[in-house]
């Protein structure tokens, strides 16, 4: 991969900053939108540290933007704070807070040219604040660089493809220095193959600026894949923090271990007896935290290793070959909508034959909840 | 690719012979009787060809009258109709829970009967036996003299022409941009806001080229519809508008044709060609800054 000396020596921005939410709520009133009142974001208490990307995932209409808007500054809180590296900026416009945005439609000025575009945010400056002329077009030619997209600075939008105008949209949200960067589903409106370049370059973008970067998606995979922190919300309430790969070994609920993976974990109905987990009469894991009663048994499709002398023995329905994955597809019971997926390694197909196919499990990959509450209930192997 | 084009002719056929029919072959009729010197309707006939019906038309001083109205009446409703419309549209965008309201009381004029406005503005500033109207009351309240707004002064008959003729045209062009105002994509305005960017350069910079497609729309439109202005004269100020001074070109061509003075489509068809010619200019002019300006 290419590299850019000059970016990397005016980068980094001016000063880095960690994020803190405080008790952050936002309730939407009955609207002509709502029929009841919203809560887009309840009681969020969080630190995004700074210099990181982090990945704010969930579902849509979760709150996810709502979230974004009350750090950028364009939505006012109902209660609770927002400090950026430590100076309390709840009350502050977003002019005010240094912040860089991108829209999910990239909102270029349609009659304006790509280096017009970039100078925009430049142009509002006034005062000892606003540099030369100049200077501007010099700092929007580095931005330009930096995203690769300087050939194409006299174009207008509409004469650029969505990855370029994705790019023209960060230049121009970073070309100010922000010390934070906001990205709202910045790759929903790109093909699959395009999406998948274009997190690289923003991960790339992020590596050689060190912007602490919110990047909201609602697709898991591209969360786990560019951040190094991810933030799992649903309907409003924040769900999980953490790693990408720590959330998804260790779901703190339910609605987590659904949400992350694909193929997606395997849900069967359970009991929990005695301190040993069930599923039908077959005991998958143990617990010792005093859970007794009915149970949601989650296991990963790579949980599964097929074993004639295995444990869980399910009906077969068909073996499925997709470039590097082997994939089983199995009925059993106890499963939550009767079939369920395992993803296994080629040579474990030796140990498959007939209409039934029997599984040993990986006790790392199962996940036991509460299936009214989805609560997390802590297991052992053994 | 023949075949289709065939096919796209023949789907257009009807509307082409529906157009020959009702707006060319009148067009080149009006163009020929331009260029008849003398016609005479009863016995169809004429003496000659040639300038001479323009060259009357432009030297008749009815016709110079009504020009300098029809102009006057462009000149200023056009800009201030639309620059107005601009202002309430804006206003009505940003007073989010009052819009509906209010979109619905101005576009009131819109589908009231222009005889009813006529009605209204009687009331405004026609004088009679009782009163001297409402706006002569208001002038009268801050110690001022009254004015005959009707059959007074030409300024004054100008400035109730103008009020009128705004009027009548600010509902359709409010209701166009309210429109087009609330089309644009928040996110423009989020980016903005994110940049600092001031309400006016905002407005001037992101609002105005966003809506110009149909600010140009409104302003050719508005020109055309200006220059074709006749039947709200008649409504202020009564079917002899040379009389009162206040006649347009299209006034111009009707009277030339079934007026008192009537009778004379050669000078109607010259007088009718003359407006057409000023017409194509203008929008030509139009379309030219439009297309200079407007980039998506
Ligand atoms: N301006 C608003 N007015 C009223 N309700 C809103 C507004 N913005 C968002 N909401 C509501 O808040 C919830 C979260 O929306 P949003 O933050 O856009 O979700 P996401 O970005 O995760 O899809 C939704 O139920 C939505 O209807
Ligand atoms: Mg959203």
């Amino acid at each position: 991969m290419a590299v850019f000396p000059a970016a990397a020596s005016v980068h980094p921005p001016r000063f880095l900053m960690n994020i803190v939410l405080k008790d952050l709520t936002k309730i939407f009133p009955k609207s002509s939108r709502n029929k009841s009142p919203v809560t887009a974001v309840d009681n969020f208490n969080i630190e995004i540290p700074d210099g990181k990307l982090v990945g704010l995932l969930g579902p849509s209409g979760c709150g996810k933007s709502t979230a974004l808007n009350l750090i950028s500054g364009l939505e006012k809180p109902t209660h609770g704070r927002i400090f950026f590296g430590g100076t309390d900026v709840t009350d502050l416009p977003p002019e005010r807070r240094g912040v860089g945005m991108v829209f999910q439609n990239y909102a270029l000025y349609p009659h304006l040219s790509v280096l017009q575009n970039i100078l925009f945010p430049m142009q509002n400056l006034k005062g000892k604040e606003r540099p030369s002329k100049e200077e501007m077009i010099a700092r929007a030619e580095e931005a330009a660089r930096l995203v690769q997209i300087s050939e194409l600075m006299d174009r207008r939008p509409g004469e650029l493809s969505g990855g370029q105008q994705q790019r023209v949209a960060i230049a121009r949200a970073i070309v100010k220095k922000p010390g934070v960067l906001l990205l709202d589903e910045p790759l929903s409106n790109l093909d699959a193959r395009l999406r998948l370049q274009t997190r690289e370059e923003i991960r790339r973008i992020q590596n050689e600026t060190k912007i602490t970067t919110v990047f909201v998606t609602h697709d898991q995979e591209e969360a786990m894949s560019i951040s190094d922190l991810i933030i799992l919300m649903e309907s409003g309430v924040l769900n999980q923090v953490g790693k990408p790969q720590d959330v998804y070994d260790y779901p703190a609920n339910m609605f987590v271990s659904k949400f992350l993976g694909t193929p997606p974990i395997n849900i069967f109905k359970g009991t929990v007896k005695d301190g040993t987990v069930y599923i039908g009469d077959v005991p998958a894991a143990h617990t010792d935290s005093g859970f007794e009663g009915e149970a949601a048994v989650g296991i990963r499709p790579e949980g599964f290793i097929p074993d004639r002398n295995g444990i869980l023995s399910c009906g077969l329905s068909r073996v499925e070959v997709m470039g590097r994955d082997t994939s089983i597809v199995f009925t059993h019971p106890q499963a939550e909508s009767g079939s369920g997926r395992a993803i296994v390694s080629s040579e474990s197909l030796s140990e498959v034959s007939g209409t039934t196919v029997c599984f040993s499990l990986k006790s790392s990959k199962i996940h036991v909840f509460d299936p009214v509450t989805g609560v997390k209930i802590e297991t052992r192997p053994g | 690719m023949k075949n289709s084009n065939f096919k796209a002719w023949l789907f257009l056929l009807p509307a082409i012979a529906f157009l020959g029919v009702f707006m060319l072959y009148p067009l080149i009729d009006v163009l020929i009787y331009s260029f008849e010197e003398g016609y005479n309707s009863a016995s169809q006939s004429y003496w000659g060809i040639g300038f001479y019906n323009y060259s009357y038309v432009l030297r008749d001083p009815y016709f110079i009258q009504a020009l300098k109205n029809t102009i006057i009446l462009v000149i200023i409703t056009v800009p201030l109709s639309t620059g107005l419309a601009l202002l309430i549209s804006l206003g009505l965008n940003s007073i989010k829970a009052l819009k509906n309201l209010f979109q619905t009381v101005y576009f009131l004029p819109y589908v009231t009967n222009t005889i009813a406005v006529g009605l209204v503005f009687m009331i405004l500033f026609k004088k009679t036996a009782y009163t001297d109207g409402m706006i002569n009351l208001l002038i009268n309240w801050f110690g001022g003299q009254s004015v005959d707004f009707i059959e007074g002064p030409y300024w004054a008959k100008m400035m109730v022409m103008c009020i009128y003729t705004i009027w009548i045209v600010m509902p359709f062009k409010v209701l166009i941009l309210t429109g087009s105002l609330a089309s644009v994509n928040k996110n423009y305005y989020n980016a903005a806001k994110i940049d600092g960017t001031s309400k006016f350069r905002t407005f001037t910079r992101i609002t105005v080229p966003m809506i110009s497609p149909m600010l140009f729309y409104l302003i050719i439109t508005g020109f055309i519809g200006a220059f074709k202005a006749y039947s709200d004269e008649v409504a202020l100020f009564g079917t002899n508008l040379n009389a009162a001074g206040m006649n347009t070109i299209v006034g111009y061509i009707y009277d030339m044709l079934y007026g008192n003075s009537g009778g004379y489509p050669s000078y109607a068809a010259a007088a009718a060609l003359i407006l057409f010619i000023i017409v194509l200019t203008i929008t030509s002019i139009n379309l030219a800054i439009s297309k200079k300006n407007i980039h998506y």
